[in-house]
């Protein structure tokens, strides 16, 4: 009885909130374009649609490039890879940072100490520079490869910020009693000390997603992108490199920027949100 | 206070030695090879192609074995050579670096430092207070979610194009000569502003929220309603409050340096200014491994000396970890 009356309270603070409808309205409008968007357009993104350097209307909606290439075409498509990367890439640095996050703070010990070395090492590392090397050496790079990097160095904070939060949990009374009653570590962090800190995990989740579409969109940037498709960062890097600024061609590389700026504030937004929704303390009244 | 500083530099220099392993170890174990690739841009036929293939592997040294290349890798590190540019052929990697270094410390120094104190005064003052925080907050956000080269770009074309009175490439102007006179030295701060500017903005953002997220959570914590009833003026409660809110965020300006370097790379690809980041690009697109590996270890280099040195503020800041207590654990 008391699991859906607590959803129920949830979703009420949840629905209640102005950041976090305004955020969820954002996300699912890009999320939605992404997904039918590529229907509304009959070009592929590097089919030459039509006169160059239009500026929008009815029939390129967002214009078209210096080589008539259609960028309301180039944008869905590009928006589908830069969704992807946040959302895999994303998952896959929450993943590794639970499991390390989990493994360090239970355990505690040598255990803790080694992963400890190894998450500061990688902290310190500026993960874009390895990225740039392993990225220029590679000559097929797919939007899968680029979601592996970023997922592989993206997991450090989350890492600590876990384990910080597992120490403070291993040592309360409930889990203490688990462990009396002889469960195995692995169940006692997954059903004891894991649904404790669920509200903490998804945020880390939140900030990790926004992460990785501005590593990519830095990556893409400076030529490092999946060289098999298009992206919003590789949208932005053509429009610079073929002279969409003294030509004037804005509608080349606003949507693109436009439409990270828009992704990753709504997360943020969402994630203060969700913050108020789960932390009475900071809710306005 | 020791110990601090010994696990500290301990983990430097694990660092440096795990990225200069990954330096040495990329090009060697990825599917492609460098020689090959070299080679066939230059398109000759297949039998000069061989010897060629021979000559260059001796001449890199790729055909000892693989520790003797590791140790001869790590020696020519310490002699401060890092091969020849093929790019700009044949000037050492070392001397295109050292060209570029003083465009990047010109740029990331001011904005680095500027963005931190200024976002967090006013992060500060945005806590609690109505209307700041209704119009600081939000717009710091929107900042701290721009990608670096899409601010940069707007900045270029609204301030160097619609309206003209900015440079958009470059670090001067082509017609003048480095000099000392006025006029070189005003062309430069005019080049300068505009990345700069970009680099300053989106970090204010970021810093703003995080202070007035750390001095809500201050003025939420016990001392505070402590001090309040003991009638203490609010201006001393939110001094206190600051005081403790700056340690994170020194923290922070550790963990976020990366990504500040990233976002000064992209920076100057889009004002072509002659930093390390405009070089990383021209390295990329003309395949310089050599020159990729260069901007590779130097950025690693200036990061970790970065992070040494907010370590030793950090110590100067905290009397905890000068005391020995451990304020904030390696």
């Amino acid at each position: 009885m008391t699991k859906p009356k607590k959803i129920n309270e949830f979703l009420y603070f949840a629905l209640r909130n102005k950041k976090l409808r305004l955020s969820l309205i954002v996300l699912l409008f890009f999320i939605l374009l992404a997904i039918f968007g590529p229907l509304l357009t009959e070009y592929g993104p590097k089919d030459f649609a039509g006169p160059p350097a239009q500026s929008p209307n009815s029939d390129y909606w967002f214009g078209t490039t210096t080589f008539g290439e259609d960028v309301f075409t180039q944008f869905v498509i590009g928006l589908r890879a830069t969704l992807i990367v946040g959302l895999v890439g994303g998952g896959l640095g929450t993943l590794i940072g639970i499991l390390i996050g989990f493994t360090a703070g239970y355990r505690g010990g040598l255990v803790d100490e080694i992963l400890n070395v190894l998450t500061n090492i990688v902290l310190v590392i500026p993960t874009m520079a390895v990225l740039l090397i392993i990225a220029a050496y590679l000559e097929v790079r797919s939007v899968a490869t680029e979601c592996l990097f970023i997922g592989l160095t993206a997991w450090p904070w989350a890492a600590r910020a876990i384990r910080a939060q597992t120490f403070s949990l291993r040592n309360r009374e409930f889990v203490d009693l688990a462990r009396m009653s002889g469960k195995k570590s692995f169940n006692i962090i997954f059903t004891e000390v894991a649904p404790n800190m669920m509200s903490y995990l998804v945020m880390t989740f939140i900030l990790q997603f926004g992460g990785a579409i501005l590593t990519a969109a830095t990556l893409d940037f400076i030529g490092l992108g999946p060289t098999n498709t298009i992206s919003l960062g590789l949208i932005m890097q053509y429009s610079v490199l073929w002279g969409a600024l003294p030509l004037e061609i804005w509608w080349w590389f606003v949507p693109p920027g436009l439409a990270i700026t828009l992704i990753v504030g709504s997360l943020y937004i969402m994630n203060v949100g969700l913050d108020e929704v789960f932390n009475p303390k900071l809710r306005e009244m | 206070m020791k110990r601090y500083f010994l696990r500290k530099i301990l983990i430097y220099l694990l660092t440096f030695f795990l990225a200069v392993t990954i330096d040495w170890m990329i090009p060697r174990f990825m599917p492609g090879d460098p020689v090959t690739n070299m080679i066939a841009r230059a398109s000759i036929n297949s039998n000069a192609a061989s010897v060629m293939y021979e000559y260059y592997t001796h001449v890199f040294g790729l055909d000892l074995p693989l520790w003797q290349q590791y140790l001869n890798f790590w020696g020519s590190l310490f002699r401060g050579d890092l091969g020849i540019s093929v790019y700009l052929f044949p000037t050492p990697v070392v001397d295109i670096l050292k060209r570029a270094v003083p465009y990047d410390l010109a740029l990331l120094l001011p904005s680095i430092l500027l963005s931190w104190i200024a976002g967090n005064k006013f992060g500060a003052l945005a806590a609690r207070s109505k209307w700041l925080d209704n119009t600081v907050s939000p717009l710091s956000y929107i900042l701290t979610a721009t990608p670096y080269m899409w601010l940069g770009i707007l900045l270029a074309w609204f301030f160097g194009i619609v309206l003209g009175i900015f440079p958009i490439a470059g670090a001067y102007s082509f017609s003048l000569s480095p000099s000392f006179s006025f006029a070189f030295i005003w062309d430069v701060l005019k080049h300068w502003f505009l990345p700069f500017a970009s680099l300053f903005l989106v970090g204010f953002g970021g810093w703003a929220i995080g202070m007035r997220n750390m001095i809500i959570y201050e003025l939420e914590s016990d001392y505070s309603h402590y001090l309040t009833a003991l009638g203490a003026p609010t201006k001393l409660i939110r001094k206190y409050a600051f005081n403790n809110a700056i340690l994170p965020q020194i923290t922070g300006l550790a963990l976020q340096l990366g990504v500040v370097v990233a976002g000064a790379l992209v920076t100057e690809v889009v004002f072509s200014y002659p930093g390390i980041g405009y070089l990383l690009l021209a390295a990329i697109q003309n395949q310089d491994y050599f020159l990729v590996q260069g901007c590779f270890l130097f950025i690693i280099i200036g990061v970790l000396l970065a992070n040494f040195i907010i370590d030793i503020a950090y110590v100067l800041v905290d009397p905890r970890t000068r005391a020995g207590m451990q304020g904030e654990s390696a």
